[in-house]
């Protein structure tokens, strides 16, 4: 519910911002306080150990779920996280200037991250803890590069969101193999009743940590929270200090119980913290920038936390949650305090920062009180904390571990002392100030008295420095009781630690080692009193000898420095990818296609060696007339790969190709053998068509060597296939799913030609896919020709310019013959009936008497045929793509006749227009068959008896063979139209030529005199090849018409 | 029950189609690319065929004549496959048009990118610069205090003599 809420703030927050400015997030932050308000109203009820559950299943069949539990860990995270959340939106509310850029933007986001947060504290399901979390570090992305014009924000967001992702997957790694290992994704379950500890489980282990130490910002991945601080100062005070890197507490925290005894965690938790703890506390020493000293801060207190959280015993667990608590308020408090000075002075820098305190009394008091809490003052929430956790400490069992555990809390502990005081010397003592560009320990000034609260700031002739100090303005007072909310809570808890330990410690009773500690303001004169003692004393002096300090520092080598080696990580990766890429993709036709055919080779021929036996039975052949037909195909083929000339190349094979269709005829397969023929008819006229516009021979490859990679691969693949197709038909175990194929083709399609029964109506939806192949192919080929429009304008003799002839510009070898014949003749010519239409748009020495005569005769009969063999061939051979095929020949035969003119004349249409109709009379129409009840595609057989023809047998499948029909058509004719037509226009206009292109035209003429007298030796060819099954096709091989025939003048 | 023995003339001549497609295919030339996978498809196609069995008569019904009929699964699928290398056939040859259109060769020529990035990474350099990314990983580089520097919230100034 509440994080629904959550999500419906984050996205109306833009509009609201849009339209209140920035009063919107007064209102957006009664978002979040509903959550800790909430948690507060069930603070009883928690601690009495009834937790609210709330389940939804999301998606059951993968057993995910969201599930929200409410304990006492929860309960506390929910509290800081919608607390500060609140008190931070409502300080946004006068923190930005009313015109600041993006303000909805960051509205938006920052409420989806407090949706996250709390989501990820309440989740109980270990893969919506998951989700939660990527989402948390998802928004804190955003909200790091909030500022995305600056190069700095972005290096800073994209550090962060890389190295809080990387943990992120380990935690997805962890969780998925602790919920298979412990049977359950509940994660109550699973830390009620952890899986035995083994390999698996010491992996998940690490893999949590690991998530956990990126996200926390543990060493050695320290170094993104710094640099995190490019985003604005109220994303660092609740993201960076009190929200979401404290995820990574709470999931040690979370697990502790349950882990907390395995070595790999001990030590983990117990280095990683301690070194965190120290590596921060010295490095935020040395930092100049208040930000960044709360930065280096909080790495330093997030390895204390970790620490103590992880370490397992009950003592010591609840001083970590109790630290969790406080360090959340005085840490958001602090952030806050410097983004009011930021806001008052523009400056962040504690050296040119002097004399605010004096300027801003009620500001400095806030920060004073939220240090005292810092570094572990009495009477503050800080100092319970760290006294519990020091008295955990010593109480640790086990040797050696404990005591030195204490000396690094305690070192550590004094330089939170030292630099908290620091920050809060920098930012509002009166001091010297330090002009910009000065080394910066040379700037140490002698140390000022310390001062720790306002009043007492002393102010010791720091006047006439004034003038290089930052200017002070004074901020609005929203900016103030937040900061000032939190750091008095600070000092209320404290004077309350029985309540405290009352409502934190039913976590801690969870936890299964360890006597029960307290949280107690005065326990008497303990060890550990001393210790604290003596850490303020040491962190004192510190403070006080700084200036000596950061000298030393500066000399000192600061080792390896963990930006530094991410960034060279990064760019080590860059360059590995790059590798990669480079051998992977070789951007080479030949080697893709090579490895493509090596896997085939080597998976195809190790199955077939190994798992088969080779020795099957083989018959010579089918039938001795196959004989003839292979060695043509197969010598036509090796002859092909032989070729020099494109043209030989291509005539070579159509010859395989007819071969082809011989051995189909034979094998018992006419609609193949039809269909084959007309196919390779039409590719050889297209083949021709394109090969004109290319140069005549192969270019020369000096690459010798790689031939003979090729000529292996080639015999290699050759091999393998033929080893494929000896075993794959004894491989078959099954009587053929064609058996029954003849009587259903008779039965319910109607049609006794089964194979055309099949493409029809069986198998109709693989034909429905087939031919909308061919339509996006037709279309390929058109747009890749007409570049810009579907199609071309359509050619009518009519429109024929009169003064250029098609096919024209090569030098006429007749022109001496024509010149006899005056222009008188010339007009009387024009009377005569001509035998194509379009036949004078030609060129005068492209024109054939002969053919034209042939095409005139023949183009309607092939048509008829082809309606024929549409309308029988659902009992006989035929069938729509054949018909499509035999009118798509006559269309070629027409213009290579007569030209392009005459291709407009003989089909005036555009063929996107039969592509579509085709298209929906085969799919479209199938659809039909619903409104008649039946399943798609159904077809009926009507039976009927008509006057003269007799006893008439309509399939409704004959609908879609018509689409087909005219889908092939259009096919045809939109080749035609775009690699004929179109390239001839082209050529003749001269739109395709470059400076050394200018015999193309000529080139033109003479390819499509080859192409006429090629397709009619096909023709011959096909006559051989389906016999029979053309009868029609076949004649005109008996008119072979002579190329280039000149036109004699009457 | 048709005779599943498959015929030798027939996986011989499957062999030759399917070696020549091979090796014109790892062609230069897209024509003869081309070429290539017509001779391959045929090659699959008579492959598609002889595994539907031996030759017998033609599948159609009512035509009882001697012998078994041959099997019209195979027959039909291999009937779309003719159909689709013409497609094929009529969209490869208008790119080779295309191809002598723009570089007046038909030439499948390595992708320029893919080769600029191979040389590249032979020498270890970025193929673009990214401000971002491009770590100073010297001692040059600005420090996180200068950084911090230059980066300010657009925050409201205030007023003088306002609250405090």
């Amino acid at each position: 519910m509440l994080l629904a809420l959550h999500l419906a703030a984050a996205l109306v927050a833009p509009a609201l911002v849009g339209r209140l400015g920035r009063r919107a997030f007064l209102v957006l932050a009664l978002v979040p306080a509903s959550a800790a308000v909430w948690a507060l109203t069930w603070s009883e009820r928690v601690q009495g150990g009834e937790l609210p559950l709330e389940q939804v299943r999301y998606v059951p069949a993968l057993g995910l779920e969201l599930t929200f539990r409410l304990d006492t860990l929860a309960w506390l995270m929910t509290v800081v996280v919608g607390g500060v959340g609140a008190l931070v939106l409502a300080y946004c509310s006068a923190y930005f200037k009313s015109s600041a850029a993006g303000l909805g933007r960051f509205a938006g986001v920052f409420l989806a991250f407090a949706g996250s947060m709390l989501g990820l504290v309440l989740a109980d399901d270990m893969i919506l803890l998951f989700v939660m979390w990527e989402l948390t570090t998802v928004t804190s992305y955003l909200l790091i590069g909030h500022n995305a014009d600056k190069k700095a924000s972005r290096r800073a967001a994209m550090q962060a969101i890389v190295i809080t992702t990387a943990g992120g997957l380990a935690l997805l790694v962890g969780v998925v193999l602790l919920g298979e290992a412990a049977g359950t994704y509940r994660m109550s379950a699973v830390i009620a009743d952890p899986p035995p500890p083994g390999a698996l489980t010491t992996a998940a282990i690490a893999c949590l940590l690991f998530g956990a130490v990126t996200k926390s910002a543990l060493v050695p991945f320290h170094f993104w929270l710094p640099a995190a601080m490019a985003a604005p100062t109220p994303v660092s005070a609740y993201l960076h200090a009190a929200a979401m890197v404290k995820a990574g507490v709470y999931l040690v925290a979370r697990f502790a119980p349950a882990f907390a005894a395995d070595p790999v965690w001990r030590w983990s938790v117990a280095v990683l913290g301690s070194a965190t703890l120290l590596v921060g506390g010295y490095r935020a020493m040395r930092q100049h920038d208040l930000k960044l000293v709360l930065a280096f801060g909080t790495v330093s207190q997030l390895g204390l936390l970790v620490l103590l959280v992880g370490l397992g015993t009950r003592a010591a667990a609840l001083a970590g949650v109790a630290l969790l608590g406080a360090h959340a308020m005085f840490k958001a408090s602090l952030f806050l305090v410097t983004g009011i000075v930021d806001a008052a002075t523009g400056t962040r820098d504690l050296r040119r920062l002097s004399g605010v305190g004096r300027a801003l009394p009620w500001t400095a008091t806030a920060g004073a009180l939220a240090t005292a809490s810092m570094i572990g003052l009495p009477p503050f929430a800080g100092f319970v904390a760290k006294e519990a956790g020091l008295e955990a400490l010593l109480h640790l069992e086990g040797g050696w571990e404990g005591p030195l555990l204490v000396v690094a809390v305690a070192v550590g502990s004094a330089f939170t002392v030292a630099y908290g005081l620091r920050f809060w010397w920098g930012a509002f003592a009166s001091k010297p100030v330090v002009p910009e560009g000065t080394p910066a320990h040379a700037a140490t000034a002698p140390a000022s008295p310390l001062a720790r609260t306002p009043d007492a700031a002393p102010v010791p002739d720091a006047s006439h420095h004034r003038h290089a100090a930052a200017e002070v303005t004074r901020p609005s007072l929203t900016l103030l009781w937040p900061a000032l909310v939190l750091a008095v809570l600070g000092l209320a808890t404290a004077l309350l630690p029985a309540l405290g330990e009352h409502l934190l410690s039913p976590y801690a009773d969870t936890l299964p080692t360890g006597e029960a500690g307290h949280l107690v303001l005065w326990a008497g004169l303990t060890p550990a009193l001393g210790i604290t003692a003596a850490v303020l004393t040491v962190g004192v002096l510190l403070f006080v000898a700084r200036g000596p300090f950061e000298a030393f520092g500066a000399r000192v080598s600061r080792g390896p420095d963990a930006d530094l080696v991410y960034r060279r990580t990064m760019r080590r990766l860059d360059d590995l990818a790059a590798d990669v890429t480079a051998i992977t993709q070789r951007g080479s036709l030949p080697v893709y296609l090579g490895v493509v055919l090596v896997v085939f080779v080597a998976g195809t021929g190790v199955a077939l060696l190994t798992g088969t036996s080779l020795d099957v039975a083989t018959r010579p052949w089918d039938h001795p007339a196959q004989l003839p037909f292979a060695v043509a195909a197969g010598l036509s083929a090796l002859l092909v790969a032989r070729a020099r000339r494109r043209l030989k190349a291509v005539v070579l094979l159509g010859v395989c190709g007819y071969a082809i269709a011989g051995l189909f005829v034979v094998q018992g397969a006419p609609d193949l053998a039809l269909t084959q023929v007309l196919v390779e008819t039409v590719t050889l006229v297209v083949f021709v068509l394109v090969l004109r516009r290319l140069p005549a021979y192969f270019s020369d490859r000096p690459l010798a060597a790689s031939r003979w990679v090729r000529v292996a691969l080639g015999v290699a693949a050759g091999v393998t296939v033929a080893g494929v197709a000896l075993v794959a038909p004894s491989a078959r175990v099954h009587a053929p799913v064609s058996e029954n194929f003849a009587e259903e083709a008779y039965e319910f399609g109607g049609g006794r030609n089964v194979v055309n029964v099949t493409l029809v109506d069986i198998r109709a939806w693989d034909t429905v896919g087939e031919i909308a192949v061919l339509l996006v192919a037709a279309t390929g080929v058109a747009s890749l020709v007409f570049l810009q429009r579907r199609s071309g304008q359509i050619f009518r003799a009519d429109e024929a310019p009169a003064d250029r002839a098609v096919w024209g510009g090569s030098p006429d070898p007749t022109a001496a013959l024509r010149r006899a014949g005056p222009r008188a003749a010339a007009a009387g010519l024009e009377r005569r009936t001509e035998w194509l239409r379009s036949a004078r748009t030609l060129a005068p020495q492209r024109r054939s008497v002969i053919f034209e005569v042939v095409v005139r005769l023949l183009f309607h009969t092939m048509v008829v045929f082809g309606l024929f063999l549409l309308f029988s061939g659902h009992n006989q051979p035929g069938g729509g793509f054949a018909a499509g095929l035999v009118v798509g020949t006559a269309l070629v035969v027409r213009y290579l006749a007569g030209g392009r003119y005459e291709l407009g004349e003989a089909a005036p249409v555009q063929p996107g227009v039969l592509l579509g109709l085709g298209l929906f009379l085969s799919a479209g129409v199938g659809l039909a068959a619903l409104l008649a009840g039946g399943t798609v595609l159904q077809s009926w057989i009507l039976e009927t008896d008509v006057p003269l023809l007799g006893h008439v047998k309509v399939v409704t499948s004959l609908v879609f063979d018509i689409g087909v029909f005219l889908l092939v058509v259009g096919v045809v004719l939109d080749v035609l139209r775009s690699l004929g037509a179109e390239l001839d226009r082209r050529a003749e206009a001269g739109e395709d030529e470059v400076a050394d292109g200018s015999h193309a035209i000529g080139a033109v003429g003479s390819f499509v005199g080859a192409a006429g007298s090629e397709l009619r030796g096909s023709f011959a060819d096909a006559s051989d090849g389906a016999g029979a099954a053309v009868p029609t096709a076949a004649t005109p091989a008996a008119t072979p018409a002579p190329r280039d025939r000149p036109e004699v003048g009457p | 029950m048709i005779d599943m023995r498959p015929s030798l003339v027939l996986v011989l001549v499957i062999a030759v189609l399917v070696g020549t497609g091979v090796y014109l295919l790892l062609e230069r030339s897209l024509t003869r690319v081309l070429v290539g996978a017509v001779l391959l498809s045929n090659g699959v196609n008579l492959l598609l065929l002889v595994a539907g069995g031996a030759a017998g008569r033609p599948p159609l019904t009512g035509d009882e004549g001697p012998g078994p009929s041959s099997d019209p699964l195979p027959q039909a699928l291999t009937l779309t496959a003719i159909v689709i290398t013409l497609g094929l056939t009529a969209f490869l040859l208008a790119m080779a048009y295309r191809s002598w259109q723009l570089h007046r060769h038909d030439e499948v020529q390595d992708d320029v990118e893919d080769r600029r990035i191979a040389r590249l990474a032979a020498r270890d350099e970025r193929a673009f610069t990214d401000a971002d990314t491009e770590a100073d990983t010297g001692r040059g580089r600005s420090s996180l205090d200068e950084e911090a520097a230059e980066l300010h919230d657009d925050t409201d100034e205030g007023t003088r003599g306002g609250a405090r």
